[in-house]
């Protein structure tokens, strides 16, 4: 069992680095290729699977039935068209409603008549109705307005704080790729896209952002005197950050991971369908996603970004210079030492 | 003295977290007590349960036909509606392209019926009479020779030869005092081309009016606040403000032109919504902006109600609840047992870890957990309360997730005392300065979160906006513990034994942390003072906190370096000899 104390102490003396910031171009490459096939796995399948919720659909109440049993109801509705997916609920005392995606006239029909025999009730205790979108355009909207008012906020507030807009730029860019890779997951693994799905992923932006402000607090801290330090050079400096702060990045997915894990495993294998195992999906990806962008991305681009700026140019001269005069030293010492 | 003062310090803060928590707690039983609270958080729909009303749009004017422009229309101001009154997540949809669907938490009260409900024929109309609201009596009225009578056609909707005999008579006849008649012009639109006789229920006056110049539709937007002297100074008068669009700032403006030259009755004109006045304010100026304020004997509540009727009457459309019928939970208990059973799991779990990681200081985070749980336990029930805050499914899981990013407070916090004590700080102090590093992070990470969920809660609507709420809350609540609760509890448990000396078990073992004690090779401890001489001023701050920066693997090689250099120093020494 690998100590993670120990594990933790290596990385914060730097006995043991990992290299985020130099082996950037493998990361950036990895994250591109994720983001391109998240861009053309919805255009080759047609979409998203938008729930009842997006799209409006079909719905049938049964009345008066003596039986409110949920299963007499799917399988009513999958013996006619075997691909439905429909959502079975006991609305109130003696009612079930089931709804579907939206049938065509003679499919309404058909499923009428089995859910009369299902639930052994007459015709006219079966109604059929159209029903519109929940989750209208106007939601959908507003959610979208949120998002970018947030994002925008976001960039300012780091900006300020940080005191450096390519800080923000470099979290944001982690945030998007966050956000591109977790949709294209659920477009790949045909997951169905629900109003609580939408929440979780809303939820999951936050944390991205959120888990990148802890880590460039660490290299904020790390950098601040780098001016007049000849120890590392800037991607050095933030690499360590990256490496020192590594355990606590580990720690804080696993913890926000197993609450989300334990919902995701009761919701899907207990409950199946609903609100709980659509939350916790996106979630359970997010988060996951959303601490490896920060390591692997945010904080490589952000070393990027400064490196080329003259004042860290010439500090790593500084450095180089350094180093090599220590070299020197240390040759010239072991020389006397052996002579 | 600094020692004990801090734990002082320390012990304050915990005692105000108490009282923190005793304040809830009283608010909440007082509450409870007097029967408007419950100790249970509320539920919302898809738990609980509720009560769904299907509404049948009406359009004035335009037939039984409702356009699907129209209809989403309807979603959008029914939504406003009912989001206007808390954050109820309320669930609204449409049925067979031609109905509304809406569906609450609970049983509506009166308010947000009416506020569904609510018409929004509105219209602005010039005053041609006014009078006290009861009937004229018989005997009183006036002969039918001296009844006024048009001498021409009307030339504009102020002209008084729009006045007719009969129009008179029944304006003398009407009894504005009988609720009755007020109730039933909602059910007769009058035509817009012609004048009409209306109630005021407020001042129970009554009026005839011109036909109608300014239709509600031409209304931006209307909002409410106290009025402002020409320093800037409040007055302390409420007022009503509207916006008008272009084609109503035109047209006001030229209404405004005609009724500020007339005097009485006619300077006034009416805002009429389902054929009853909710306002027949006098014109004191021509307003060329299309920016009227209205002022009067407004309080705080009426400019509300007054500025809200103006924004929602923007539409031409009315609703009627066709049927109305109590709905069982979506979801079950099932759902919400499930998932309280996830959420007991993952703080297990979330506890075993911080057990394997953090050794008994995990103890401190389960706490701290629990702290924040009852914070947030108290918020929700008291806002459920005062704000009718529900907690959905949605909701429940976010609770969830939130212990995996409350527990982040601590991980933060703990990971920087670690890093202090492996730069050679004893516990005390590493706890003071890990907490000083630790602090700006939690704050910047925390506004992150707050921030979301504060844009998301004033942005966007429904679903999301219920989510925001309680993202906000236990963002809160996750700052509240760390503060009053976490913190000073690590100050304390830095000065027990068990803690203070590292015992193996206490999370903050310097051995395990691979502390290097100030130690320099040859058995020789570092004395302080001893080693570079210091540097001055600013440049000394930098050394040391490079110095301090140094890894240890840095510092290692560099003690190496020495040793090697006195080493060989010795050796050069004996040849020398």
């Amino acid at each position: 069992m690998l100590n993670f104390a120990k594990f933790g102490n290596e990385l914060y003396s730097g006995k043991r680095s990992y290299p985020f910031v130099a082996k950037y171009k493998l990361w950036f490459i990895i994250a591109g290729a994720a983001v391109l096939l998240s861009l053309i796995i919805p255009v080759v399948k047609g979409g998203f699977n938008l729930g009842i919720d997006f799209r409006g659909g079909s719905e049938f109440t049964v009345s008066q039935t003596q039986t409110t049993e949920l299963d007499l109801g799917e399988n009513a509705v999958t013996s006619v068209e075997p691909g439905l997916d429909p959502e079975v609920t006991n609305i109130a005392p003696n009612t079930v409603r089931i709804q579907t995606e939206q049938l065509s006239d003679d499919q309404t029909l058909a499923v009428r008549d089995a859910l009369v025999e299902a639930y052994g009730v007459n015709a006219d205790q079966v109604t059929s109705t159209f029903v519109g979108p929940t989750w209208g355009a106007d939601v959908t909207r507003q959610a979208l307005w949120g998002l970018v008012v947030f994002v925008a906020l976001a960039a300012v507030l780091m900006a300020i704080y940080f005191r450096t807009w390519k800080m923000s730029l470099a979290a944001l860019t982690g945030m998007a790729v966050v956000m591109v890779v977790t949709a294209g997951l659920y477009s790949l693994v045909d997951f169905e896209v629900t109003p609580s799905a939408i929440i979780g992923f809303l939820t999951v932006l936050s944390y991205s952002l959120y888990d990148t402000v802890v880590v460039f607090d660490k290299v904020r801290e790390n950098t601040e005197d780098i001016g007049t330090s000849t120890r590392r050079t800037f991607g050095e400096e933030v690499n360590l950050a990256v490496n020192q702060t590594l355990v606590r990045s580990i720690n804080t997915s696993v913890v926000g991971v197993l609450p989300v894990a334990s919902i995701l495993f009761i919701g899907a294998m207990l409950l199946g369908a609903g609100t709980l195992k659509d939350l916790s999906l996106s979630l359970f990806i997010g988060i996951i996603i959303g601490t490896a962008t920060t390591v692997f991305i945010a904080a490589p681009m952000y070393a990027r970004l400064r490196e080329k700026e003259p004042a860290l140019v010439e500090q790593a001269k500084k450095v180089d210079v350094r180093r090599r005069q220590e070299a020197k030293m240390r040759e010239s010492a072991d020389e006397e030492a052996n002579a | 003295m600094a020692r004990s003062g801090r734990n002082t310090a320390a012990k304050r803060t915990l005692i105000w977290l108490g009282v923190l928590i005793a304040v809830l707690t009283a608010a909440l039983s007082g509450g409870v007590i007097s029967n408007q609270a419950s100790w249970a958080p509320k539920l919302a729909l898809d738990l609980e349960g509720g009560t769904q009303m299907i509404l049948a749009p009406q359009v004035q004017g335009g037939g039984n036909e409702i356009t699907s422009e129209q209809l989403d229309q309807a979603v959008e101001i029914i939504r406003q509606r009912v989001d206007g009154s808390g954050v109820a997540e309320a669930e609204i949809t449409t049925q067979s392209g031609r109905n509304v669907v809406v569906s609450l938490p609970g049983v509506p009260d009166e308010r947000t019926r009416e506020l569904i409900q609510a018409s929004a024929a509105m219209e602005f109309r010039p005053v041609l009479a006014g009078s006290t609201g009861a009937a004229v009596p018989e005997e009183n009225r006036t002969p039918a020779e001296e009844l006024p009578e048009p001498t021409g056609e009307p030339a504009n909707a102020s002209d008084l030869n729009w006045i007719t005999p009969e129009l008179y008579r029944e304006f003398e006849a009407k009894d504005c005092t009988d609720p009755a008649t007020v109730a039933a012009a909602a059910e007769q639109p009058a035509d817009p081309a012609k004048p009409m006789i209306a109630c005021e229920p407020e001042t129970g006056m009554k009026y005839i009016l011109g036909p109608v110049e300014v239709p509600g539709t031409d209304i931006d937007d209307a909002s409410f606040g106290q009025v402002r002297g020409t320093q800037g100074q409040s007055l302390n008068q409420w007022a009503v403000n509207i916006e008008f669009n272009e084609q109503g700032t035109q047209t006001f403006k030229a209404v405004t032109e005609r009724l500020f030259g007339l005097s009485g009755a006619q300077n006034q004109f009416a805002i009429v919504l389902d054929g009853t006045v909710i306002s027949a304010p006098t014109t004191n100026a021509v307003i060329p902006d299309g920016k009227p304020q209205i002022t009067g004997n407004f309080t705080e509540e009426s400019a509300r109600a007054l500025s809200e009727q103006l924004k929602y009457g923007a539409l031409p459309i009315s609703f009627e609840i066709q049927s109305e019928m109590q709905i069982s939970a979506t979801l079950g208990d099932e759902q919400l047992r499930m998932g309280v059973i996830a959420g007991l799991i993952g703080l297990v779990l979330v506890a075993v870890y911080s057990f394997f990681q953090y050794r008994m200081l995990g103890l401190v985070t389960i706490a701290s957990l629990v702290v924040a749980g009852v914070l947030t336990y108290l918020a929700i029930a008291l806002l459920g309360w005062t704000e009718n805050y529900r907690l959905s499914l949605a909701g429940v899981a976010g609770l969830i997730v939130a212990i995996g990013q409350t527990a982040d407070s601590f991980i933060v916090y703990f990971e920087r005392i670690r890093d202090e004590l492996r730069d050679g700080r004893g516990l005390v102090s590493a706890v003071d300065n890990g907490w000083k590093r630790a602090k700006r992070t939690v704050l910047a990470s925390k506004a992150v979160n707050l921030l979301a969920a504060v844009v998301l809660y004033f942005v966007a609507v429904g679903n999301v906006r219920g989510f925001a709420f309680t993202l906000g809350l236990t963002a809160i609540a996750d700052l509240a513990v760390v503060f009053l609760f976490t913190h000073p509890m690590m100050q304390l448990l830095a000065r027990t034994k068990f803690f203070g000396e590292g015992h193996r078990f206490s999370g903050l073992d310097p051995e395990r942390l691979g502390v290097v004690p100030l130690y320099r090779g040859a058995g020789r401890l570092r004395q302080p003072g001893e080693g570079k001489p210091k540097p001055r001023g600013k440049a000394a701050g930098a050394a040391a906190e490079a110095q301090r920066r140094q890894t240890i693997a840095e510092r290692r090689a560099a003690a190496e370096k020495e040793r090697a250099a006195s080493v060989s120093g010795r050796s050069t020494d004996k040849e020398s000899n």
